[in-house]
């Protein structure tokens, strides 16, 4: 027997939903100390990125977040970053 | 060999103490010497749900701090040749044990017993790292629900950094008929979740809260989906291969007509 429930709707099923949820806790959980983690990573990538780009450092953002990736909708985590862009240097 | 083996999860109320009495009872029932050992100190339960509470003389506490010996405060369960269980204290501190007291008792009791089953306490403080002290494998139990999960994977990297390797996963509370319209995580989610391997699966059965309420281990009723579902996990602990169940409790005469004609659901 066809069930349509499977077809469609997979991604709106409350299991599917706390599966989701539940993956981008854990990322948060596993990673200890995460809030201190994610500043040493920000401070590091602003070094970098600030040899090429003049960044606004005030509004740079980092976050751990879900992104839907694949064609059946499972969502998994990404670390992203917001970085304004002030100025490009020119690169020699 | 004896083997010590906590029962642990993290969040309360997910079935800890249900599974340490099943599963020590059913290790009973195929043959082995068991001893319960409850470590949970303050708020005690193992007693009543094996119904043997009106036993109780001494406790864990009495016998760590040398106020008499082990033989006096285990608890012989008359039903079950072989079955002991050695009470924690009520009125009592999780302080008032330490770790390192807790694995020589461990120790001790294993040179009479085949398992000790420890019923290790929710929360990840003191009462947790007792329990854990002596054990040489723990069964994390866990229910398909968000926090549950959550919690049983902080208590697995705990366990880990307590030099504890053999984590074994056992999920309960199962309602296969949430599970089969979308509204429960199924087994391999919770299992791809935690990434450890699943040694049971426990049905959501009412069986559990009439034979608590009785006293008596849903193991010794043979009708009892969940008591089957926790003999089998006994017969995985003795090393032998088990299917897992079939927890689809619409398995009667209707269910049967139903699948014929292809109504799953």
């Amino acid at each position: 027997m066809l069930d349509f429930s499977q077809l469609f709707g997979r991604k709106n099923q409350s299991s599917h939903v706390a599966k989701d949820r539940l993956k981008l806790v854990l990322i948060h959980d596993r990673m200890n100390c995460s809030t201190e983690l994610l500043e040493m990573m920000r401070s590091d990538i602003i070094a970098v990125i600030s040899k090429y780009v003049d960044i606004d450092t005030d509004e740079f953002n980092i976050e751990v977040s879900s992104l839907e990736c694949d064609k059946e909708g499972n969502k998994a985590p990404v670390l992203s970053a917001n970085i304004p862009i002030k100025n490009l240097k020119k690169v020699r | 060999m004896s083997q010590v083996i906590v029962v642990t999860s993290g969040k309360g109320g997910v079935g800890k103490t249900t599974t340490s009495a099943n599963i020590g009872t059913a290790l009973n029932l195929l043959g082995k010497k068991v001893v319960l050992l409850d470590a949970d100190i303050g708020l005690r339960n193992l007693d009543v749900v094996m119904g043997l509470e009106n036993r109780i003389v001494y406790d864990l506490v009495d016998v760590v701090e040398g106020r008499c010996r082990i033989k006096q405060a285990l608890i012989k369960d008359k039903r079950y040749e072989g079955l002991y269980l050695l009470p924690a204290a009520q009125t009592r501190d999780k302080d008032a044990v330490s770790p390192e007291q807790m694995k020589k008792l461990c120790d001790t009791l294993k040179e009479d017993f085949d398992y000790i089953i420890v019923d290790c306490p929710a929360g990840i403080e003191q009462g947790f790292k007792n329990a854990v002290a002596g054990a040489d494998r723990a069964l994390v139990v866990t229910t398909p629900e968000v926090s549950a999960v959550r919690d049983a994977d902080r208590i697995i990297g705990l366990l880990e950094a307590n030099g504890i390797s053999n984590i074994q996963l056992i999920i309960n509370r199962v309602r296969m008929n949430m599970v089969k319209r979308g509204d429960m995580m199924a087994m391999d989610d919770v299992v791809e979740i935690l990434a450890i391997n699943l040694l049971g699966v426990v049905p959501d059965d009412e069986n559990i809260v009439i034979t608590t309420n009785r006293g008596e281990p849903a193991v010794s009723d043979k009708n009892a989906l969940a008591g089957k579902a926790f003999r089998n996990i006994a017969d995985r602990i003795e090393g032998n291969e088990v299917p897992f169940l079939d927890l689809d409790m619409d398995n009667g005469f209707l269910g049967k007509l139903k699948k014929i004609f292809g109504f799953n659901n």
